[in-house]
C-alpha cells in the first residue's frame, strides 16, 4: 500500500464518511463524485451512523498479503442502516457466532501495518452491536 | 454486427495451462504463436493483440505486446496490449474484431498470454485482487476468493440451498479436463473430495476454485471466408463488451452479473439467434459460483437456477448447455489474461469437430463469455459454424 493514499482517504476509513446525492437521496459509501442511481454531480459529505446487520460473511484462510499475520479472518458484507453496504473485517466475534441479519457496529482498529519500522493502518471494522 | 464485413477464425494456438518454471512470458507467446502459425497459411499481419492483466507487475514489463512482437520475430507489425483484469484476453480477441470490422485492417494475431508463476504465495493473490476496488476492498484484506465467498453465502442464503450443490460445477469441468492435454488439473473428483476439500473462503472450499497458472494462447483473425478445419468455416457471429458496477459493495444486487447479462444479451441480438440456439458454452467457471450465476446472466436458465441445472446434468457434455468442455477454468486452469483467449478457441474447435472425446454433438453456434474484476466486466463472442460440405 501506499502511504499518500492511504493519507488521502483516512477520514473516510476513520470516520465512516461517504456521500450523499442531492438530487435523489441516494446515500453511498465510500464517496462517489457521480450518483450511482440517478448519476447527478451534485454530492454532499455525509457521516453515517455505523450501525448495520451483516448481509453476508465468509473467513478467509488464504489472506491477502498485508494480512497474513490474522489468518484467518473474518469479512463482511454489511448493510448499513442509511442503505449501502459496505465490506469490512468483523472483530471481537467468533466465526461460528456469526450469522446474516446479525446486528452489528463500527468501530476503529488497527488493520495491518509494515513491521517494527513502517505505518500502521487503521480503518473501521464491524463487531456485534452492543446492548446499551 | 456489420453485415457487409465478417471476420473468420483461421486458426487456433495453445501451449498447455500449468506452472511453466522454465518458460519467460515470450517464451510462452512464442510457444502458442508457433502452434497456431502452423494451422494457417496466413503469416502476414495488419495487428497483433495481445490480452495480458499482469506482466507489469509480476514480470515487471510495461510494454508486454511489443515485448512479445520482437520477440517472436513479427519487426514492425503494430501491437498493443489489452488488459481489462481477468477478461483481458477476450478483450483484446474484442478489439480486434472491431479493428477488421473497421476495414482498417484484413488480419490480426490475437494472443492472450499470462506468466503467473514468477511470483507466488499470497503475492499472487493480492495482484489479482488488484483487479478489484483496491481502497476498499483488497485493503480490508478482501481478495478475489472472499468476494466470491460472500457472493456464493448470500446466493446459499437467499435460495435456501447447501454448498454440496455447488459440487456438479467442479466434477464437470474435471471430467472434462481429463481429456484435455492442454489442461492443468486432469485428475477427476468427486462429491466426497469435494466436500472435505479445505475451506479458502467459507463457504468456498478449494474444489471451488480454479487455479492460478501460467498459459498462452493465440488466434488468427481475417476478414477472408477460409476453412479452418476441411469443410469448415467459423465465423465471429457476436463480440459484445459491457461493464457494470465494479466494487460488490456498490451493485444493486450482488447475485447478479449485470454485465455479463447485458453482454450476453447485446451477443445474441447481434448473432440473430437466443440463448436456447446456443450448443455450447465456455463460461467464467474462476469459482463455482460464478458458473452458476453467468449461466443465470445468459439466459440459460432462470435466475436462482444455475445450480438445480448443473444438478439435472444440464452442464455435461451431452447435457442441454454444455460448459467447461475443455475443462474450463476449473480444470484447464485460469492463465489470467490468456483465460479469455482459450475459451475461445475451444468453442472454435468445438464447432469445427475437434474436440476429441469431449465434442458435443454436431454444433452450431457456441458462446464464450469472460468476466473481469468479479464480474464488473463482461464480454461475450458467439461463433457460428458455416459448412460448405
Amino acid at each position: 500500500m501506499q502511504i499518500a493514499k492511504d493519507w488521502r482517504i483516512q477520514r473516510h476509513r476513520y470516520s465512516l464518511i461517504g456521500t450523499e446525492c442531492v438530487s435523489c437521496g441516494l446515500h453511498m459509501f465510500p464517496p462517489r463524485e457521480v450518483c450511482l442511481q440517478c448519476t447527478s454531480h451534485d454530492m454532499k459529505e455525509y457521516y453515517f451512523s455505523g450501525n448495520g446487520v451483516i448481509y453476508s460473511f465468509s473467513q478467509l484462510f488464504i489472506p491477502a498479503l498485508e494480512h497474513v499475520e490474522n489468518t484467518p479472518y473474518i469479512i463482511a458484507l454489511v448493510s448499513l442502516d442509511e442503505g449501502p453496504l459496505v465490506v469490512a473485517q468483523l472483530t471481537d466475534v467468533d466465526y461460528g457466532d456469526v450469522e446474516i441479519n446479525m446486528p452489528v457496529e463500527m468501530v476503529t482498529r488497527k488493520l495491518s501495518s509494515d513491521g517494527q519500522k513502517g505505518i500502521i493502518r487503521y480503518a473501521y471494522k464491524f463487531r456485534p452491536k452492543l446492548l446499551c | 454486427m456489420n453485415q457487409e464485413k465478417q471476420v473468420y477464425i483461421s486458426s487456433v494456438g495453445f501451449t498447455n495451462v500449468g506452472e511453466h518454471w522454465n518458460e519467460s512470458i515470450a517464451q510462452l507467446a512464442m510457444s502458442a504463436i508457433t502452434d497456431v502459425l502452423d494451422g494457417t497459411s496466413i503469416d502476414q499481419f495488419d495487428h497483433i493483440f495481445v490480452g495480458n492483466m499482469m506482466s507489469s507487475v509480476i514480470s515487471q514489463q510495461h510494454n508486454v505486446g511489443s515485448f512479445i512482437a520482437d520477440y517472436c520475430g513479427f519487426n514492425g507489425v503494430p501491437v498493443v496490449t489489452i488488459e481489462s483484469a481477468g477478461s483481458s484476453g477476450a478483450t483484446a480477441f474484442h478489439q480486434a474484431v472491431l479493428s477488421i470490422l473497421s476495414g482498417q485492417i484484413n488480419t490480426a494475431l490475437v494472443l492472450g498470454v499470462e506468466k503467473m508463476t514468477d511470483s507466488i504465495g499470497s503475492s499472487i493473490y493480492d495482484v489479482m485482487s488488484v483487479g478489484s476496488d483496491n481502497d476498499w476492498e483488497l485493503f480490508h484484506g478482501v481478495t478475489l476468493s472472499g468476494i466470491a465467498g460472500l457472493i456464493m453465502r448470500r446466493y446459499m442464503y437467499q435460495h435456501n440451498i447447501s454448498n454440496e450443490l455447488f459440487a456438479n460445477f467442479s466434477i464437470n469441468a474435471h471430467n472434462n479436463g481429463a481429456n484435455n492435454s492442454n489442461a492443468m488439473f486432469r485428475n477427476k473428483i468427486n462429491l466426497e473430495r469435494y466436500l472435505q476439500a479445505n475451506i479458502v473462503a467459507s463457504p468456498m472450499n478449494i474444489l471451488d476454485c480454479a487455479p492460478d497458472a501460467d498459459g498462452a494462447c493465440a488466434i488468427v483473425l481475417t476478414n477472408e471466408c477460409i476453412e479452418f478445419s476441411p469443410g469448415n468455416h467459423i465465423r465471429v457471429a457476436a463480440s459484445n463488451m459491457s461493464n457494470s458496477v465494479l466494487p460488490l459493495h456498490d451493485r444493486s444486487d450482488i447475485l447478479i452479473f449485470d454485465a455479463a447479462h447485458n453482454s450476453a444479451n447485446m451477443a445474441y441480438h447481434q448473432a440473430g439467434i437466443n440463448a436456447a440456439q446456443v450448443d455450447v458454452a465456455e463460461i467464467y467457471d474462476q469459482f463455482s459460483i460464478y458458473a452458476a450465476m453467468s449461466l443465470e446472466a445468459c439466459g440459460f436458465v432462470q435466475e436462482g437456477n444455475g445450480v438445480d441445472l448443473a444438478n439435472q446434468g444440464g452442464i455435461d457434455i451431452n447435457g442441454v448447455i454444455p460448459i467447461s468442455t475443455f475443462g474450463g477454468l476449473k480444470s484447464r486452469g485460469n492463465p489470467g489474461g490468456a483465460t479469455g483467449v482459450y475459451q475461445i478457441a475451444e468453442i472454435a474447435l468445438q464447432l469445427a469437430g475437434l474436440a476429441g472425446v469431449n465434442q458435443v454433438r454436431d454444433p452450431q453456434w457456441a458462446l464464450a463469455q469472460c468476466l473481469g474484476s468479479s464480474g464488473g466486466t463482461a464480454v461475450t463472442h458467439i461463433l457460428e459454424k458455416i459448412n460448405i460440405k
